[in-house]
C-alpha cells in the first residue's frame, strides 16, 4: 500500500512552521519523532476529563484512567507479540528499562568473573550500565567488534561466547549508523551457552516488525518517543520467568503487597517494577501513537522509509566531498555522514540555517566514533511523514555547503 | 590605534548589511574564520584548551610591551570566526582594558539568537579565559 503522505503530515501539526525564514524540514527522528494529533489530544483530553491517580481509586474517574492506562499494556503487548500483558512493564524509557535491568537481574545473577557481550555500536545507555554493574561485582564487559561498514563480526562475537557469558545486551538498529544487527542470530547463539539476552529497541521499534515471542529475546527495551508518542516513557519487556525471578527495582507505593516494619512482600508483576504514580497521561497518550502506527502499518513505513533513504543516498553521493559513514547492508533510515573538510557542528548548524534539523555530534555512541577515528557526524534521520521533496532540499543545501570546502 | 568601542561598532555595522539573515551571518563568520591568522603549532597543547566548549578550542597569550597579544585556534570553523571577532577586539590591548571590556557587540549582532544555547556557552567561557589571562597579566604587571 502507498501511503498518503501529504494526509500524514497533515496529522503533524509541529512540521507545519517556518524556521529561521525557511519551511521546518524535520530530519532528527532518529531523536525523538514528532506526535500526531490523536497523541496531542489524547494527553490533553486525560487531563481535561479523567485525571486521578490508577489502581486503587475507589471513584469512577479513577476506574476509568486505570481501564485505559492498562488499555495501552494490553496494546503494547500487542505490538511486541508478548505472551502476556504482565510482561510489558512501563519506564521511564530505553535507557531507564536497560538500568532497570542491570540493577536488579544483574544484582541477582551477576558474579564476580561473570562476562557481558555488549557490541560496538552500542548507545552509551547501553554501555554505561554494564559498566557500572561489572565494576561492582568484578564482572567482565566484552565487546563484539564491527567492520569499516559498520556491521558486527559475527565470527568474533561466536569467540567471545563462553560459559562464562551470563548476559548479551546488543541494540537492534545502530542510532549513529541505521546498522540492522542480526540479532536472531545473536540471541539464537546465546542461548545455545545459557546467557540471557537483552535488545535495546529504541532505534527498531518504531521502523521493524517486533516479535519478542518469535525472537526468543529475553528482554526488549524501547521508548515511547521514538514511535511517536510521549517523552518520558519506555516499555521493558522480559519473559515471566525471569521478571519473577528478579527483584525489585525501587521501593514504593503500587510495587507491593504488604507493608509491616518488619517485612514487605512485593506485588505481581508488572507492577513488582512499576513503583510510585506512574505516568499515567504520557501512558494512555501512548496507546494512539501504537495505533496510528498499526493504522498505517510497519512495512508501509519501512518502505517509505527506505526509498527515502535510498534516494537521498543516491543524490548526496553525487556531491564532491561527500562522506557516508555506515554504509552496512541492513539498515533502518539514519543517514550518518561527513563532509570533507568541515567539523560536523559547523555542517548542522549551516543546515539549520535552512531550515533543515538534523543531529551533529557522537549520538552517546562515542567508542563507535572512536572506532571510525571521528569526533561525529552528521545524521540526517527520516520518518513516515517526510518527503521526496525535503530529501531534494537537504541534497540543495549539503551541496551549497560541501562547495565551501571542495571546489 | 582604535579603542575597544570602535572595533564595535565596526563590527556591529558589518553585521548590519547581512539585515540578520541566519544563513549569511553563518557563512560571513565561517568566511572569517577562514582568515584566522595561523595558531603557533607548539601552542597546541591540551592545557590550552578552553573548558566548557564543545568543540575544541586552543588559547595561548603573549605579552608585547604591555599589551596581551592573543592566538587562538578550533576544530571548527564557525568557532574559528567568533574566535577571530573576539580578537579583534581585544587582542593587543594593555591588561586593564581587556579585564574592564564590556563586549555589547555580541548581543547587538544577535549571536545568542543565532549560535543557540550550546555554542552560545562556549563563547562565554572562551570570554571568561581571555578575561582571566589579562587579568593574571594585570596583577603581574601591576598595571
Amino acid at each position: 500500500m502507498t501511503l498518503d503522505i501529504q494526509n500524514i503530515r497533515g496529522q503533524f501539526p509541529v512540521l507545519d512552521q517556518e524556521v529561521n525564514g525557511k519551511p521546518l524540514i524535520y530530519l532528527d527522528n532518529a531523536a525523538t519523532t514528532q506526535k500526531p494529533k490523536a497523541v496531542l489530544e489524547a494527553l490533553s483530553s486525560y487531563y481535561t476529563h479523567d485525571n486521578s491517580n490508577i489502581h486503587r481509586g475507589a471513584h469512577t474517574l479513577a476506574d476509568r484512567a486505570t481501564r485505559t492506562y492498562e488499555k495501552t499494556r494490553s496494546a503494547v503487548r500487542s505490538f511486541l507479540n508478548s505472551k502476556e500483558e504482565e510482561e510489558i512493564i512501563f519506564t521511564k524509557g530505553t535507557t531507564e528499562g536497560i538500568n532497570l535491568v542491570a540493577s536488579t537481574f544483574g544484582r541477582k545473577f551477576i558474579k564476580e568473573g561473570d562476562e557481558i557481550i555488549i557490541s560496538t555500536l552500542e548507545h552509551h545507555s547501553n554501555i554505561v550500565p554494564w559498566q557500572m554493574l561489572c565494576e561492582e561485582k568484578g564482572a567482565v564487559l566484552k565487546v563484539i567488534p564491527i567492520n569499516d561498514k559498520g556491521e558486527i563480526l559475527i565470527d568474533e562475537f561466536d569467540k567471545l561466547l563462553t560459559e562464562k557469558t551470563k548476559l548479551v545486551s546488543i541494540v537492534h538498529a545502530s542510532n549513529a549508523l541505521g546498522t540492522i544487527n542480526p540479532i536472531e542470530e545473536v540471541i539464537s547463539k546465546a542461548h545455545k551457552i545459557g546467557a540471557r539476552v537483552l535488545i535495546d529497541g529504541a532505534q527498531s521499534s518504531a521502523h521493524l516488525e517486533i516479535d519478542v515471542q518469535a525472537l526468543d529475546c529475553d528482554f526488549f527495551v524501547m521508548s515511547a518517543h521514538k514511535i511517536y508518542g510521549p517523552t518520558g516513557l519506555g516499555v521493558l519487556y522480559g519473559k515471566r520467568e525471569v521478571l519473577e525471578a528478579m527483584p525489585p527495582y525501587q521501593g514504593g507505593g503500587e510495587m507491593i503487597k504488604e507493608v509491616t516494619f518488619d517485612k514487605t512482600t512485593y506485588n505481581e508483576i508488572p507492577f513488582k517494577f512499576e513503583a510510585g504514580t506512574p505516568n499515567i497521561a504520557d501512558v494512555i497518550a501512548f496507546q494512539k501513537a501504537i495505533e496510528f502506527v498499526n493504522d498505517l502499518g510497519k512495512s508501509n513505513i519501512r518502505a517509505h522509509e527506505e526509498s527515502l533513504l535510498t534516494y537521498a543516498v543516491d543524490k548526496l553521493s553525487n556531491i564532491k566531498g561527500f562522506i557516508p559513514v555506515g554504509t552496512a547492508d541492513k539498515k533502518v533510515s539514519v543517514l550518518s555522514f561527513l563532509i570533507n573538510g568541515m567539523h560536523p557542528f559547523d555542517v548542522g548548524m549551516m543546515l539549520d540555517a535552512s531550515g533543515i534539523a538534523v543531529r551533529t555530534g557522537h549520538h552517546c555512541t562515542q567508542p563507535l566514533m572512536n572506532r571510525f577515528d571521528l569526533e561525529g557526524t552528521v545524521r540526517a534521520s527520516f520518518s513516515v511523514y517526510n518527503t521526496k521533496e525535503e530529501v531534494d532540499r537537504l541534497v540543495e543545501s549539503v551541496s551549497k555547503i560541501a562547495k565551501l570546502k571542495n571546489k | 590605534m582604535t579603542d575597544i568601542k570602535q572595533v564595535q561598532e565596526e563590527i556591529i555595522d558589518e553585521f548590519t548589511i547581512l539585515e540578520g539573515d541566519r544563513e549569511s551571518t553563518i557563512f560571513y563568520i565561517m568566511e572569517l574564520g577562514n582568515k584566522l591568522s595561523e595558531y603557533p603549532e607548539e601552542a597546541r597543547l591540551d592545557e590550552n584548551l578552553i573548558k566548557g566548549c564543545q568543540s575544541k578550542v586552543w588559547l595561548t597569550t603573549e605579552e608585547k610591551e604591555g599589551k596581551v597579544i592573543f592566538k587562538a585556534d578550533s576544530n571548527t570553523d564557525i568557532t574559528k570566526g567568533l574566535i577571530s571577532l573576539l580578537i579583534r577586539v581585544l587582542s593587543d590591548r594593555n591588561p586593564k582594558e581587556i579585564v574592564d571590556a564590556d563586549l555589547y557587540f555580541i548581543e547587538k549582532i544577535g549571536m545568542g539568537n543565532i549560535l543557540g544555547s550550546q555554542r552560545s556557552n562556549g563563547l562565554v567561557a572562551m570570554i571568561k579565559q581571555m578575561k582571566l589571562y589579562a587579568l593574571a597579566y594585570q596583577s603581574k604587571l601591576n598595571v
